[in-house]
C-alpha cells in the first residue's frame, strides 16, 4: 500500500469566486461567492439545478468566459508546483492557460458529439493531443491511443481509432472523450453532465469507468450533474449549489445522511426512488425557481424555504459557515455570520 | 403554486410587460438596440420619402437641357450666409479654354445664389393627383438654376434626376422583391407543407432556373421586349423579369422552414388538438416564419436595386427618357467623362448607400426576427 | 369486465432505409415490432425502455401522429363502441382527438410561443366548437386554476414562464377537451428536480380527480414506479415484460428490466450500484440479434437463447415476460441500505 500523505494541499482552491453576465436586461450574477477545495484523488461533485451556477463555475475554472461574462472577483487557485498559481489572473488565451488546459486541467463535456470534429478520425484529434503536449513521434502517439481506448473499455481500439465521431454511438463517443481527456494525464478532471445525454444503462458502464480511472491514475475529478443518484455514486465531496450560491458543502455521506441545509433536505425528499410507494404524492418544494433577473434578496433559498426565519432570511445573505473541516453551509439556522451588505 | 417572490414594483412592472409583449413587440425592442440598423433605416424611411413624391425634393425639371450649361461642376450648398440661416451656392463662371475648346466652369465665391426652402417653380402633379409648385429647394430668382450635385453632358440637373432616378430603382427593388416574397412563399410553402411529389417538381423546377446563367437570360428577355413599350411598361416587365429568378432562393428558405416547422411539438400540439390544416399553416406556421421571410426580403430588395442598376446601365434595362440611377450611371461610361466630370458617378455612391442601408436593417431584423433564442 | 380502453393489437411501425440517388428500399428498421398491450379505464401504464426501444414511436402511433404499418388500435368509445383507430383518416380522427390528448417533454417546444396562453390553451376548445369567446375564457380559467396557475396569467406569453409553469399550461392544454386518454411522453424528464416532484403530483392529483387514463412514456424507472399501476418494458421495438408496478419492482421477470433498474444510481452513498452493469450497447432495430433480442447482452443466455426467439408468456396473473427462462429465474432487484 502507497503511504498516505498526512498533510495534503489542495489541487485546486476556489475562492469566493464570483461571475457576472452583464446584459441589456440587466446583471446576472451567475456564481456569486463560491469557496470549495479539490484535493488530489478526490472526487468532487457539485450538484445543483439549472441556473445555480454550476457549469459557470466549471468554466471560470477553465477560463472559458465568454463576454459578456466577466470573473469579478475572487481566487481560482491551481496548484502545479509547490506554489499556487492563480488561475484568474492569467490571460485566458495566454500560453500558459493553454498549456494547463488539457495537459493538467480536462474537460468532459456534456455531449461529446460537439467537441468532436467531423471531418477527423477520433483517433487522429486524440494522437494530436498527445503529440503537442508530450512531443513526440505520430508512431508513438498512435500506440498510446490504442492503449488509451482499451483503457476505456473500447473493444476493437485499433479499428476504432480510425473512425469518425458520428459512426460511434452515444456511449462510445462518450468512452472515445474520456480517453481524449485523459491523453494527457491530467491531474484535475472536470466531468460536466457527462452522462445526462446517454441512457440509464449505458450510464451506468460510464460511471464504473470512471471511478475505475480515478483510482487507477489517482485524478481529482470536479463531477458536475444534476443528479442526485449519480453524485451518491461517484463524488467523495459534495457541493450543494441554488442561485449561484454555495448552499451547503461537505462530504457525500454527510450530505445523504446528515443534510443540514432546507434546500438539500427538501431536494432529497423530492427526488422519487425505486422503493417509493407507488402512487403517492411526493413532498414538493414550493415555488419556481425564480429567473435570473429577479434573484430574491436576502437567503436566495428563503422564497421557498419552510424553515424561514421572519425578518431574517428575506433581508440578509447568509454567508458560508465553516462547521469543521471540510463542511460548511450557508443558513441562518446553523449560524447568524452574514455576507457584509 | 403562486410565485412567492418579493420583486420591487418596478422590477414587477417590466416583468408585466414583456410577459404580456406580443411577438412584434420583442421582434422591435431587439431590433432597436441594434444601432447602425436603426440609423439605415431612417436613411431608407428618407430615401422612400423621395419615392413618394420627387418633384418635391427636386429642384428643377429633370428634363430641362440646356447645352451651354453642359458638366457644370458640384455647387457646394452654404447654409449660413453673415451668420444668419441664409442658404447659398457660389456661383459659377464659365470660360471656353481657347486650346482644349472646352468649357471650363470656376466658381465665383463672391457672386452668390441665394438658394430658399419652399420656393416655388415647375409645377407637377403630388402622387400624380393633386396640382402642385411647392419645392423643398430653390434658386429664390426664378431665372436662376442650380446644380447641387453638377450637370451632365446636356445640361440637365443631376440633383434632380437623382431624385427621380430613387423613385424608380427602389420601387423596381421594391415592387420586385414583393413579387418573388409572394411567389417563393405559395410555392415554397406548397412545396414544403405537402412534400412528396409536388415537392419533387418544385424542387427541381428551382433548380433548372438556379442553374440557368442569369445575365444572357435577363440579356434575352429584356432584347424581347417590344421596343415601342412605353417605359412605364418596360419598368413593369423588368420588375417580372426580375422576380422570376429571384424567387427561388426564398421558396427554398420558405421550404425549409416548413420542413423544421413540421416537426416542431407545438405544431404536432395543434394536430392533436385537432386543427385542420388550413389552421395549422396559418395561425401557427406562417406567424413563426413571417419574420424570418420580411428579413430575408430585406436582404433581397438590394440585390434587386444592383440587378436593375446593372440592367439599365447596359442599356438593358430602363431606357431613357425613363430615369434609374442605373440610366443615371449610363452617362458615366466612358473615361473621358471619369476624367472631366466625376460628379457624374454620384449616382453610384448612392446605390453603395442604399444597398448597404438595406443589408444593416436585413441583418438587423434577421437578428431580431426570432426573439426566443436565447 | 368491459373492454379496455385501448387496445392495441399486433402494432408494427417500420422506417425504410433508403440509401442513394434513388432513394432505394434497402432495408427496414424495425422501430415498433409486434407490440400488444391494453389500457384500462382510469389506469396508468408506464411505456418503459431506453433512447430507441421505440416507445416514443409507440405512444405517437396511438395518437396517430404517425401511421403505423400494421396493426389494430382499439379504442372504446363514451358509447361503448369500438373503433379502429390504426387505419382512420385525418379526417375520421377529428372528432376522437377531443378524446385523446398528448403532454409533450419539452416545456418550451410544445407552446406556440407567438401566442399567449388562452390562444395556446383555447386553440383545442375553439376547434371542437366552442365559438364564444366568453365561454373559452372561463373554461380557460377554469383549467389555469385546476393546474396550478393564475387565471390572471392568460394573456401572458409563454416566453414569461419557467419550464415547470409551461409544463402545468401544456397539461391545461390537455385537458381542455376533457379526453378520457392522456399519453404523456416523458413529461417531467425536461424538468429541474426540485419542479419535478410538483409536476408529479399534479399529475397524480388530475389523473384520480378527473378519472384519466394514462399512458406514460418514460425512461426514468423511479418516475415509473411513483405514477403508474402497470409497466410495460420495451427493448428494440418489443414488448419484453408487461405487469403490475409493484410485482415488477419486487421481482422483474425479464433479465433486462432487471439490469434496467439496477443501472438507476441510487442517491444514497452507501447503496453501492457498481455490482451488476450490463454489459455492451443496445443493438440497432435495423439488424436486431437472432433469437432473444437480449441474448448478446444477458448473463443468463443459454445457447437456446441464440437459436430460438422467446414470446411474451404470462408467468404469474397479469404479469408476462418474453424470455425462456423467466418463470425460473429468480431477479430481486436487492436495493436494501
Amino acid at each position: 500500500m502507497p503511504p498516505i500523505p498526512t498533510v495534503t494541499e489542495p489541487l485546486l482552491s476556489v475562492r469566493d469566486l464570483r461571475v457576472s453576465f452583464r446584459l441589456d436586461e440587466g446583471t446576472v450574477r451567475a456564481v456569486d461567492g463560491v469557496s470549495f477545495d479539490v484535493f488530489p484523488g478526490q472526487v468532487v461533485g457539485i450538484v445543483g439545478e439549472s441556473g445555480c451556477g454550476k457549469s459557470v463555475t466549471m468554466r471560470a475554472i477553465l477560463q472559458l468566459i465568454d463576454p459578456p461574462g466577466r470573473i469579478t472577483s475572487g481566487e481560482i487557485l491551481y496548484r502545479q508546483d509547490a506554489t499556487p498559481i492563480d488561475l484568474t489572473r492569467l490571460p485566458p488565451r495566454g500560453r500558459s492557460m493553454r498549456d494547463l488546459r488539457g495537459a493538467e486541467i480536462a474537460l468532459i463535456p456534456q455531449e461529446p458529439m460537439a467537441a468532436f470534429s467531423p471531418v477527423h478520425t477520433v483517433g487522429s484529434q486524440i494522437i494530436e493531443a498527445i503529440m503537442l503536449h508530450e512531443r513526440c513521434g505520430r508512431e508513438q502517439a498512435r500506440a498510446a491511443t490504442v492503449e488509451l481506448f482499451r483503457d476505456v473499455g473500447i473493444s476493437m481500439p485499433e479499428q476504432r481509432i480510425d473512425a469518425y465521431s458520428w459512426q460511434l454511438s452515444g456511449g462510445l463517443r462518450q468512452r472515445a472523450m474520456i480517453a481524449m481527456a485523459l491523453s494527457c494525464k491530467p491531474r484535475l478532471l472536470i466531468a460536466d453532465e457527462p452522462t445526462t445525454a446517454i441512457d440509464v444503462t449505458t450510464q451506468a458502464q460510464i460511471l464504473a469507468l470512471l471511478r475505475e480511472l480515478q483510482r487507477k491514475y489517482d485524478t481529482a475529478i470536479i463531477f458536475i450533474t444534476h443528479d442526485l443518484g449519480v453524485i451518491a455514486q461517484m463524488a467523495n465531496y459534495v457541493v450543494v449549489m441554488y442561485l449561484g450560491r454555495i448552499m451547503e458543502e461537505g462530504p457525500v455521506d454527510e450530505i445523504f445522511h446528515a443534510p443540514l441545509h432546507p434546500y438539500t433536505k427538501a431536494l432529497l425528499r423530492s427526488i422519487p426512488s425505486l422503493n417509493s410507494e407507488t402512487r403517492t404524492a411526493l413532498p414538493v418544494i414550493a415555488g419556481t425557481l425564480p429567473h435570473p433577473f429577479n434573484r430574491p434578496s436576502g437567503c436566495p433559498f428563503h422564497p421557498r424555504c419552510e424553515d424561514i426565519i421572519a425578518g431574517c432570511c428575506a433581508t440578509a445573505v447568509p454567508a458560508l459557515h465553516t462547521l469543521g473541516p471540510r463542511r460548511a453551509v450557508s443558513c441562518f439556522l446553523h449560524s447568524d455570520a452574514a455576507e457584509p451588505a | 403554486m403562486s410565485d412567492v417572490q418579493t420583486i420591487p414594483v418596478a422590477a414587477a412592472v417590466a416583468e408585466e410587460r414583456i410577459a404580456v409583449a406580443s411577438n412584434w413587440k420583442l421582434v422591435w425592442w431587439r431590433f432597436r438596440r441594434h444601432h447602425l440598423a436603426m440609423i439605415s433605416a431612417g436613411l431608407l424611411i428618407c430615401l422612400y420619402l423621395v419615392v413618394l413624391c420627387p418633384d418635391f425634393f427636386s429642384t428643377q425639371d429633370p428634363e430641362r437641357t440646356d447645352a451651354r450649361q453642359a458638366f457644370i461642376p458640384v455647387q457646394m450648398l452654404h447654409l449660413f450666409d453673415d451668420g444668419s440661416l441664409n442658404p447659398w451656392v457660389p456661383s459659377i463662371v464659365g470660360k471656353r479654354n481657347p486650346v482644349t475648346l472646352r468649357m471650363e466652369w470656376t466658381t465665383d465665391p463672391r457672386r452668390r445664389v441665394h438658394v430658399g426652402f419652399f420656393t416655388r417653380g415647375k409645377p407637377y402633379q403630388l402622387f400624380g393627383l393633386f396640382p402642385a409648385n411647392i419645392h423643398l429647394l430653390g434658386a429664390v430668382d426664378p431665372g436662376q438654376r442650380i446644380f447641387l450635385l453638377g450637370s451632365d453632358r446636356l445640361g440637365r440637373d443631376q440633383w434632380s434626376r437623382i431624385m427621380h432616378g430613387t423613385q424608380t430603382s427602389m420601387t423596381v427593388g421594391l415592387v420586385a422583391v414583393t413579387l418573388s416574397v409572394i411567389f417563393g412563399v405559395v410555392l415554397g410553402g406548397i412545396s414544403g407543407y405537402f412534400g412528396g411529389m409536388i415537392d419533387l417538381v418544385i424542387q427541381r423546377l428551382i433548380e433548372l432556373l438556379q442553374s440557368v446563367p442569369t445575365i444572357p437570360i435577363w440579356l434575352a428577355l429584356s432584347a424581347a421586349l417590344p421596343r415601342d413599350w412605353t417605359p412605364i411598361q418596360v419598368f413593369f416587365a423588368i420588375t417580372v423579369i426580375l422576380s422570376l429568378i429571384g424567387w427561388t432562393t426564398l421558396a427554398r428558405e420558405v421550404r425549409g422552414r416548413f420542413l423544421a416547422l413540421r416537426e416542431e411539438d407545438f405544431v404536432l400540439a395543434a394536430r392533436l388538438a385537432g386543427c385542420g390544416r388550413m389552421r395549422i399553416i396559418l395561425r401557427h406556421m406562417v406567424p413563426t416564419f413571417l419574420s424570418h421571410i420580411i428579413a430575408t426580403s430585406s436582404l433581397a430588395i438590394p440585390v434587386m436595386i444592383i440587378n436593375e442598376t446593372s440592367l439599365s446601365f447596359l442599356g438593358l434595362g430602363i431606357r431613357p427618357p425613363a430615369i434609374s440611377w442605373g440610366v443615371l450611371l449610363q452617362e458615366a461610361q466612358n473615361i473621358q467623362t471619369l476624367a472631366l466630370a466625376p460628379w457624374l458617378l454620384i449616382p453610384g455612391l448612392i446605390v453603395i448607400v442604399a444597398v448597404l442601408a438595406f443589408n444593416l436593417v436585413g441583418d438587423g431584423l434577421r437578428d431580431a426576427s426570432d426573439p426566443y433564442s436565447h | 369486465m368491459t373492454a379496455p380502453l385501448l387496445d392495441v393489437r399486433g402494432l408494427r411501425k417500420f422506417f425504410p432505409i433508403a440509401k442513394g440517388m434513388m432513394r432505394r428500399v434497402t432495408g427496414q428498421v424495425r422501430a415498433v415490432d409486434d407490440v400488444s398491450f391494453t389500457v384500462r379505464e382510469g389506469e396508468a401504464l408506464g411505456l418503459v425502455g431506453e433512447s430507441g426501444c421505440g416507445k416514443t414511436t409507440t405512444a405517437r402511433c396511438i395518437l396517430r401522429a404517425i401511421d403505423p404499418t400494421e396493426g389494430q388500435i382499439l379504442y372504446r368509445m363514451r358509447d361503448d363502441a369500438i373503433v379502429d383507430l390504426a387505419p382512420m383518416s385525418a379526417a375520421d380522427l377529428g372528432p376522437l382527438r377531443k378524446d385523446i390528448q398528448m403532454i409533450f417533454q419539452d416545456p418550451f417546444g410544445s407552446l406556440n410561443p407567438r401566442m399567449t396562453l388562452f390562444d395556446n390553451v383555447g386553440e383545442p376548445l375553439l376547434v371542437h366548437g366552442m365559438r364564444s369567446r366568453r365561454e373559452r375564457m372561463d373554461r380557460v380559467a377554469e383549467l389555469l386554476r385546476l393546474v396550478g396557475l393564475r387565471p390572471e396569467f392568460m394573456h401572458r406569453f409563454p416566453h414569461a414562464f419557467s419550464g415547470g409553469q409551461r409544463q402545468r399550461i401544456g397539461i391545461a392544454r390537455a385537458l381542455a377537451t376533457g379526453p378520457r386518454l392522456v399519453v404523456a411522453d416523458e413529461p417531467v424528464s425536461a424538468l429541474d428536480v426540485s419542479v419535478q416532484a410538483q409536476v408529479l403530483n399534479l399529475l397524480l392529483e388530475l389523473q384520480t380527480r378527473l378519472g384519466l387514463t394514462f399512458l406514460f412514456v418514460a425512461h426514468d424507472l423511479s418516475v415509473v414506479r411513483h405514477i403508474c399501476d402497470r409497466v410495460a418494458v420495451m427493448y428494440v421495438g418489443q414488448l419484453v415484460e408487461l405487469a403490475p408496478t409493484d410485482a415488477v419492482f419486487r421481482r422483474p421477470r425479464h433479465p433486462y428490466t432487471a439490469a434496467l433498474m439496477r443501472a438507476v444510481p441510487v442517491p444514497d452513498p452507501r447503496v453501492s450500484g457498481a455490482d451488476a452493469i450490463l454489459k455492451g450497447e443496445v443493438p440497432s432495430p435495423a439488424s436486431p440479434p437472432s433469437g432473444c433480442y437480449f441474448h448478446p447482452r444477458c448473463r443468463f443466455a443459454e445457447e437456446r437463447c441464440q437459436r430460438e426467439a422467446p414470446v411474451l408468456q404470462e408467468v404469474a396473473p397479469g404479469h408476462f415476460a418474453r424470455c425462456h427462462f423467466a418463470a425460473q429465474l429468480e431477479l430481486g432487484v436487492a436495493q436494501t441500505v
